[in-house]
């Protein structure tokens, strides 16, 4: 192995599969911002792009490529750890490999057709071919179905790679969680002319990914992470998974209720989804605690400084975007002023970050490593300056997006809702507030910071490690060796 | 480094891996049955047209439907008035729901939810469509069917923006399709949603027993 230099041909199939996956999610990523800028552009400057490309365009791409490449995110970081925590190679290379590029395909002419065709008659044949017209399920049912067939591909790929090596507590919850999210996609692929059915189902895809098994899901991956860059011991991090587990799923599930507080469902949701929803930042808390405490306890003598700092940016991150930013507007005594205005884009934002970009990215500077021939990437590194400020300028970027939005959600929900009597005429006299006017300025502004920030990562992911000559520093004590369970193949980063 | 070895002390209960694996699998089987049991009765409720009345069965829009504040529960509910069929014609249910439905497909085919919100959930650059039927921003009632047609048949020159610049862009509708969007609306208008959006304030309406459109 040679330190610095690209090492593809020697990863393994499922980490060469994991780095097609992340690749897409970073052009993905990079869409999201170009469009959010767009449609950010379009609240202070209503004619740009006026019947070319119009702001539910915009929106439409902007949102859907977030959730396609978190997906991309989350099958990469899963094709990455499955080989390496079930001790066996991958039982079907081969489907896998062409799931990614159905799936690939599959994405680029759904964007394509956003892009160019945008809308269609209002009759089946849209739903099925073009749009869907479902804030954040978009795709056209027959991309649906494509989803679906190559999730399945994924999870033959992944629950029989674990049948056929060893299974552990982190590949149980991983799999067991994966049957859930990939069984909640169904819930969203019908239609029906009944609006409160339509969304009650709607949410359990929308709510049931996002607030339960999204979150699962990248416990799991954090679980892995905490391991592999610090030598944490498999039997906290599993037990701390487990905790996770019982209070995500605890609070989380019921916490659907608070959806639907006004959608025509009975009454009854205003008490349970108000009272769960109102747990939902406790197992985030707990998350946090996790992570810090066992990065502490390792005195964070990390192999992978950029992965363990965007791993803690994640917990922070997840705590106070999903946690924090969510309890504000939970309760139903609050969220019947909120519910609908910029509150929840603020909230939308900090929470996807926080909780999935993050993690994501902890897990891609993890491939990038073992890409560059387990290279250092501890303190000292070279041209280190780079991960710190994407690091620094995304944070930034999307705190003040945050902040500004919640500055125009208060002020929406002030003068819109309290005030106003929540007519169009209210609504639009909230719009032209010169409080909401300027924190779209700002938001725009750190929106494009945030660009800066999203580039000089991408550009990072790309050069990081190379002219290192150093091998990647040993973490974790030599007593356990044995328990963090890098397995038979020798590649296993603690292995040490 | 971590000292803990192979000779470490015995875990209390509270700490040991076990307990938290059958407490994950527990809680979350019974948080997934009781939702389970939960939504098979939502679903009875939210049925169109249900006894329950919070969802209305589609020909609803044969009827005036006015906005009125209940004192027990502490907001306003919909409240269906005497016939005012919508467009001149009286429909059947199942001609209703065809209608509606039209009107449902063709929001989402141009999808409208990604400016507007609708029952609060979308996006955030268009007015929420909730109340669209019921918003003063009609005048009132007489002249609400002709300048809702009016506008969704151009809303570029029909439009009113209050200053924002904002303009919708024209959906080019198809008649059928223009009817079956103001049913939809108009169907919408009527569902019982705790109250929201707060303090909505309908267009003038006379007495609901008075008839009129």
């Amino acid at each position: 192995m040679t330190f610095g230099r690209l090492e593809f041909a020697s990863l393994r199939i499922g980490q060469k599969l994991a780095v097609h996956y992340f690749a897409v999610a970073m052009v993905l990523f990079l869409a999201q911002m170009l469009f959010g800028l767009l449609a950010a552009w379009q609240f202070l400057d209503p004619a740009f792009l006026f019947g070319v490309l119009d702001f539910n365009v915009n929106r439409m791409v902007h949102i859907n490529a977030m959730v396609v490449w978190m997906l991309y995110g989350f099958i990469g970081s899963i094709y990455w750890l499955v080989e390496d925590e079930a001790g066996v190679p991958l039982v079907g290379p081969r489907i896998a490999k062409a799931a990614f590029w159905v799936f690939t395909v599959a994405v680029t002419i759904v964007v394509v057709v956003y892009l160019f065709v945008q809308s269609g008659p209002g009759d089946a044949w849209t739903l099925w071919l073009i749009n869907e017209g479902r804030e954040y399920i978009e795709a056209p049912r027959w991309a649906d179905i494509g989803i679906v067939v190559c999730m399945l591909a994924i999870f033959y790929n992944v629950a029989g790679t674990f049948l056929a090596g060893r299974w552990s507590g982190i590949s149980g919850v991983l799999v067991l969680d994966l049957v859930a999210l990939a069984g909640l996609y169904l819930a969203g692929m019908f239609y029906t002319t009944n609006l409160p059915m339509d969304q009650y189902w709607w949410w359990w895809v929308i709510h049931l990914w996002v607030e339960a098994t999204w979150e699962v899901l990248v416990g799991c991956i954090m679980a892995w992470g905490l391991i592999k860059t610090l030598g944490a011991r498999r039997r906290i991090v599993t037990t701390w998974l487990y905790i996770e587990v019982a209070l995500m799923f605890g609070s989380g599930i019921l916490g659907l209720g608070h959806h639907y507080f006004w959608i025509g469902t009975p009454e009854y949701w205003l008490g349970v989804g108000g009272f769960f929803s109102a747990l939902e930042p406790i197992p985030l808390v707990a998350m946090v605690v996790h992570a810090v405490y066992d990065a502490g306890r390792h005195a964070f003598r990390a192999n992978n400084h950029p992965a363990l700092a965007w791993l803690i940016a994640h917990a922070f991150g997840n705590f106070l975007g999903a946690g924090v930013w969510g309890f504000m507007q939970t309760l139903p005594q609050i969220n019947l002023y909120t519910h609908g205005t910029q509150w929840s884009s603020s909230h939308g934002h900090l929470a996807f970050f926080g909780a999935y970009v993050t993690i994501i990215v902890a897990m891609i500077y993890v491939a990038v490593q073992r890409l560059r021939g387990n290279v250092w990437m501890s303190a000292g590194l070279q041209g280190g300056w780079r991960w710190k400020w994407a690091l620094g300028l995304t944070h930034l970027g999307m705190m003040g997006m945050t902040v500004a939005l919640l500055i125009a959600g208060y002020e929406q929900s002030f003068v819109e809702r309290a005030i106003g009597g929540s007519t169009w005429q209210a609504y639009f006299e909230g719009q032209t507030q010169p409080w909401f006017v300027e924190a779209m300025w700002w938001r725009m502004a750190f929106g494009v910071l945030m660009t800066f920030g999203v580039v000089l990562l991408l550009w990072d992911l790309v050069r990081i490690g190379v002219g290192e000559k150093r091998p990647m520093k040993v973490v974790g004590g030599l007593d356990d060796v044995e328990e963090t369970g890098s397995g038979p193949v020798p590649e296993g980063s603690a292995a040490g | 480094m971590v000292a803990e070895g192979a000779d470490e002390p015995r875990r209390e209960w509270w700490a040991s891996e076990d307990f938290w694996r059958k407490c994950a699998i527990f809680v979350t089987g019974f948080m997934a049955l009781v939702l389970v049991m939960l939504t098979f009765h939502t679903l009875t409720v939210i049925e169109a047209g249900s006894e329950a009345g919070r969802v209305p069965a589609y020909s609803v829009i044969n009827h005036r439907i006015g906005y009125e504040f209940d004192e027990q529960r502490n907001f306003a509910v919909p409240v269906i008035g005497p016939p005012a069929p919508l467009f001149g014609e009286m429909l059947s249910e199942e001609e209703a729901r065809r209608l509606v439905d039209h009107g449902k497909l063709t929001v989402q085919a141009r999808n409208c939810m990604n400016c507007h919100t609708l029952l609060g959930n979308g996006a955030y650059y268009a007015p929420d469509l909730t109340k669209a039927w019921l918003d003063p921003g009609w005048g009132n009632e007489s002249a609400r069917e002709i300048l809702m047609t009016r506008f969704l048949d151009d809303p570029i020159a029909n439009a009113r923006t209050f200053g924002t610049g904002r303009r919708m862009p024209d959906p080019n509708l198809t008649e059928a399709e223009l009817r079956g969007v103001i049913a939809y609306l108009k169907w919408m208008s009527a569902i019982d949603t705790n109250g929201f959006p707060h303090g909505f304030t309908p267009l003038p309406q006379g007495p609901l027993t008075g008839g009129g459109r």
